[in-house]
């Protein structure tokens, strides 16, 4: 590099309106493939490829034959795509007496999954509501409790909640599963929306209960049209937990409503018969679908689910 | 109210009263009656049915008597620290080089995150297929030339409970970078910029600066982490069955089958309270610092 | 001591010029204000000459280095913060030293310059504590002496006392002032308070949408307004505009607003002689004196009374626009009232109304 001191000397000397002088001019120059770019994208690129192997091991496994899988290896693209697998996976594969396939489960899992999704918000929204707007004596004791219990392991509950639904004739049911995950949802989705409704303007609030709306009124004419966001993510969030749930589907219902887990797990764990690997996996990827378009549609707002679940109260 | 006279204490605020029966119905008949009642019978002769023929702590006594639950214990503490300890690190290292003003941020994050919207069922399975000996892995390395290569821990009682390690990290990390994500955004923007005039170099500010301040994160991560793998049970069953033989049994599983299988109620109940008191443990010291800490500081 | 040269920087973001063609010269020891309202490009050209920003364009001297293209810490600066931007796990100590620690200098110029820094702002006894257990203007020293210890020619100050309450603000403003003459280094000063420009500035720089619109000491920035926005920014309670144009009254030029007549003879600067053009007057209010009505004064209606304490600020109605005047208070003027106005029109400044520059 030459020497700076001399060559400002001489162009400010030869000229008083401020220029350009040699040396480095401009943004600094950046080698697209400089070693620490090459570190970084090289070692997120591998970990991608690590936690991207299993989709892809499921997905050629399903659309292979099972001749091509005892002679190959798993990680090499099907030879020869056939989706019998998931034909059979989804309408054929046999749980105990049914055949009639993973479809069945799926039913019962949709047929789970929207009034629990539609009940578990429509409590914990209210509650919340009621929570950060219309707060009344013990209601903290209350709500503690409730964020305290969404620790404790659900083994502690199960057998008294299976006497208290015997009791009320639903065990067994989906009623009686669906009841269940209101009730499991309740601590994280009422700390949701909680928190949510505490962040809007108290003014707005006391604004509303000045023009002699009550409380229902406001829920439904200013709180709910202006917390869309929130139940998209209280959405979300009950969509992949339900879907995803095995424990209360298996301890709370009958084989014949047994949610798509379940039902899952009971095919592809089974002992009879020829393990089918290319149906198994097709199953598996089929129970997996419906979190996996959720969370693909979804992108930032299932992160911000997850976060919402994270915070404390 | 227009005859003037006051409504009475029990009636002001009425619908949000209502509106909170069902949070005050699973708080106390849920999450502490149900709680309650399965201490108190775990310390009953239960068996098929639950009765209350208290036998004091013979059940405990008998629980860790038992070998099948000794060895949950020990998968539970093996799988508890590793799982722990890896998914901080790894979690923490995705979140770092994703906080580099990267390219395809967004990308990577959702492919680190995916597994987390799968169920444990799904998981269980891939992993059972892609840890097969027959065509997996081990499979393939031999193919590669290298005949003697083993590596077969769904089938060896001894490493079982690290082919679990492996799928539950493959699911749980992404959750992690997105918490440690987080943490690193919220620091402050001029931190860095001060460490960069002083010219510390950046391992150096993550590990004397960034982690220091983020205390806070690490603890709530540490917290959520400990208490999901207390219930770790979906995986278990999935992958492994529990086996080879009982090898990879844990807690949450020997109360399932102690309960709805083996009808030994009473064992199923101790063994649940453990859980709980193992929550405790955890939750407490935690609680105290995050919450009893900030009203005296 | 080091100069600070900057040759045609510019600083974009995609498609949005931050910093357009930016040259400037600062000489050393000297205490520039970058001043201008949020979003105007005053901290982004701090921190270009920081090297925490990369420039799209353009040249950085540092004492005479071209330094564009080296990292933050071989520039020979400090830098203290908004946020002050402390390490909350350190003690004051370990926040002073952490980057000469760094720099592997011996323990004993550590302590020494410690020592040094920690006298010249008054922190000795907090030395041993958390930032967490230190007030904002405490804090905000620990920061200043972060940047005084690394011993360097150039301080860049990012809104330093922007998070600190009024009252600490200039008590932290004199102080700062002290630490200039005291150490005579070169500082660069970011700000959006007029006063602390005005107080603590040898030059300010006066920036919009990414460009310096006047660079001046702070008496000329006050007083002759390059053009309409600096006139406008600077000056609190803010110079009145009054629209009108130029005429001739008796061979001087003057300006005529409504049917009113202002006599511009004495101005501060060229008035054009262009009959009839279109401008702006501009007055401060402690520029213009309130007399009787009919006194030969410029007739006014008084609109509202502002006392302020010290003086007192009149809202008054002239011409059809709105002026303000700066006088004592008790002067028992009341709404509605007429009243005669003086202008002094070497204080005055006029503006082209099209390009919005002083004539």
């Amino acid at each position: 590099m030459a020497n700076p001191q001399i060559l400002a000397s001489t162009v400010v000397g030869a000229d008083a309106v401020a220029g350009r002088l040699d040396g480095p001019t401009g943004p600094r120059p950046r080698r697209a493939l400089s070693r620490r770019n090459v570190i970084l994208y090289g070692t997120l690129i591998v970990i991608a490829l690590y936690y991207l192997l299993p989709l892809y091991v499921m997905v050629v496994t399903s659309l292979k034959g099972m001749p091509e899988i005892r002679l190959g290896n798993i990680f090499s693209p099907p030879v020869e795509v056939t989706f019998q697998p998931w034909v059979k996976a989804w309408s054929e594969a046999c749980t105990g007496l049914n055949c009639d396939g993973l479809s069945r489960g799926f039913w019962n899992s949709v047929r789970i999954l929207i009034p629990s999704v539609v009940l578990s918000i429509a409590i914990a929204s209210v509650n919340g509501y009621a929570l950060a707007n219309w707060r009344f004596k013990g209601a903290d004791v209350f709500f503690t409790i409730l964020i305290i219990g969404a620790f404790i392991p659900y083994q502690v509950m199960i057998y008294p909640i299976v006497i208290l639904l015997r009791e009320i004739g639903l065990y067994g049911s989906l009623t009686g599963l669906v009841i269940v995950h209101s009730i499991f949802g309740m601590p994280i989705l009422t700390l949701l929306f909680r928190n949510y409704f505490t962040s809007v303007p108290e003014e707005l609030f006391k604004a509303a209960r000045v023009d002699g709306a009550g409380f229902w009124g406001i829920y439904f004419r200013i709180m709910l049209p202006m917390s869309l966001p929130i139940f998209v993510v209280a959405i979300i969030l009950q969509v992949t937990g339900i879907w995803n749930d095995f424990l209360f589907g298996v301890v709370y219902t009958r084989p014949d409503v047994y949610p798509m887990t379940v039902q899952l797990n009971n095919i592809v764990n089974s002992v009879q018969g020829v393990k089918e690997y290319n149906v198994n996996m097709a199953a598996t990827i089929l129970t997996g679908l419906v979190p996996l378009v959720v969370y693909f549609f979804s992108g930032k707002l299932f992160v911000r689910g997850i976060a919402a679940g994270a915070v404390k109260g | 109210m227009s005859n003037g006279k006051r409504p009475t204490q029990l009636f002001r605020n009425l619908s949000a009263k209502i509106a909170a029966i069902p949070m005050i119905l699973t708080a106390v008949v849920v999450f502490v009656g149900c709680s309650v009642w399965t201490v108190v019978y775990s310390f009953t002769d239960s068996k098929l049915l639950p009765r209350t023929n208290f036998v004091g702590l013979d059940q405990y006594e008998r629980l860790w008597g038992t070998r099948r639950w000794l060895i949950s214990i020990e998968n539970l503490a093996i799988y508890g620290v590793l799982s722990l300890v890896f998914s901080l690190l790894i979690g923490f290292l995705l979140a770092a080089l994703l906080d580099q003003k990267i390219r395809f941020e967004d990308t990577f994050r959702t492919i680190f995150l995916y597994p987390f919207a799968l169920s444990f069922i799904v998981t269980g399975l891939v992993w059972q297929w892609i840890l097969n000996p027959d065509f997996g892995v081990q499979n393939i390395v031999r193919g590669l030339g290298w005949d003697s290569f083993t590596f077969d821990p769904l089938y060896d009682s001894s490493i079982v409970i690290y082919g679990v390690l492996i799928a539950g990290l493959w699911q749980g990390t992404g959750l992690v970078m997105c918490l440690m994500l987080a943490g690193l955004r919220g620091i402050d923007e001029d931190i860095w910029k001060a460490t960069r005039v002083e010219g510390i170099p950046m391992w150096k500010t993550y590990l004397f600066v960034v982690i220091p301040m983020m205390r806070p994160v690490f603890i709530t991560t540490l917290v959520i982490i400990a208490t999901g793998i207390v219930k770790l049970y979906d995986l278990i069953v999935a992958q492994t069955g529990g086996g080879p033989g009982i090898a990879s049994e844990v807690p949450a599983k020997y109360v399932y089958d102690l309960m709805f299988q083996a009808q030994n109620l009473g064992q199923g109940f101790a063994a649940s309270t453990m859980m709980l008191v193992t929550v405790v443990i955890i939750v407490i010291p935690w609680a105290y610092l995050e919450f009893g800490g900030r009203k005296h500081g | 001591m080091a100069t600070i040269e900057i040759r045609d920087l510019r600083l974009s973001f995609g498609a949005l010029d931050v910093l357009k063609q930016l040259n400037l010269d600062i000489a050393e020891g000297e205490f520039i204000v970058l001043l201008g309202p949020s979003g105007c490009g005053k901290s982004t050209l701090l921190n270009c000459i920081a090297g925490l920003l990369d420039v799209s364009d353009g040249q950085i001297h540092i004492g005479g280095r071209n330094v564009t293209w080296e990292e933050p810490k071989d520039r020979g600066i400090g830098m203290v913060f908004q946020s002050y931007a402390l390490y909350p796990q350190m003690s004051v100590r370990g926040n002073l030293s952490f980057g000469l620690k760094n720099q592997r200098l011996p323990k004993a110029e550590i302590e020494q310059r410690i020592a040094r820094a920690a006298k010249v702002l008054q922190i000795e006894p907090l030395l041993d504590r958390r930032p967490a257990a230190l007030s904002g203007g405490q804090r905000q020293r620990v920061a200043i002496g972060r940047a005084l210890v690394r011993d360097v020619d150039v301080f860049l100050f990012d809104e330093p006392l922007s998070n600190l309450d009024a009252k600490l603000r200039s008590e932290l403003r004199v102080e700062i002032k002290r630490l200039h003459q005291q150490l005579e280094n070169t500082m660069v000063y970011v700000t959006h308070d007029q006063i602390e420009a005005l107080t603590l500035a040898d030059r300010i720089a006066v920036m919009r949408g990414g460009v310096i619109q006047q660079l001046a000491d702070p008496a000329t920035i006050y007083n002759k307004p390059t053009n309409l926005f600096v006139a406008g920014f600077i000056g609190s309670p803010s110079m009145s505009f009054l629209d009108g144009h130029i005429t001739s009254a008796g061979g001087a030029p003057a300006f005529r607003t409504g049917d009113l007549t202002v006599p511009l003879a004495g101005y501060d600067g060229a008035v054009p002689a262009a009959d009839g053009r279109a401008v702006i007057l501009g007055v401060r209010p402690e520029h213009v004196t309130i007399g009787p009505d009919g006194a030969g004064g410029l007739p006014a209606t008084v609109d509202i009374d502002e006392p302020m304490g010290s003086d007192s600020l009149v809202w008054m109605q002239f011409a059809g626009q709105t002026l303000s005047a700066r006088t004592a208070p008790g002067h028992g003027l009341a709404a509605g009232q007429q009243v005669g106005l003086g202008f002094d029109p070497t204080r005055a400044s006029l503006f082209d109304r099209d390009s919005e520059q002083r004539f």
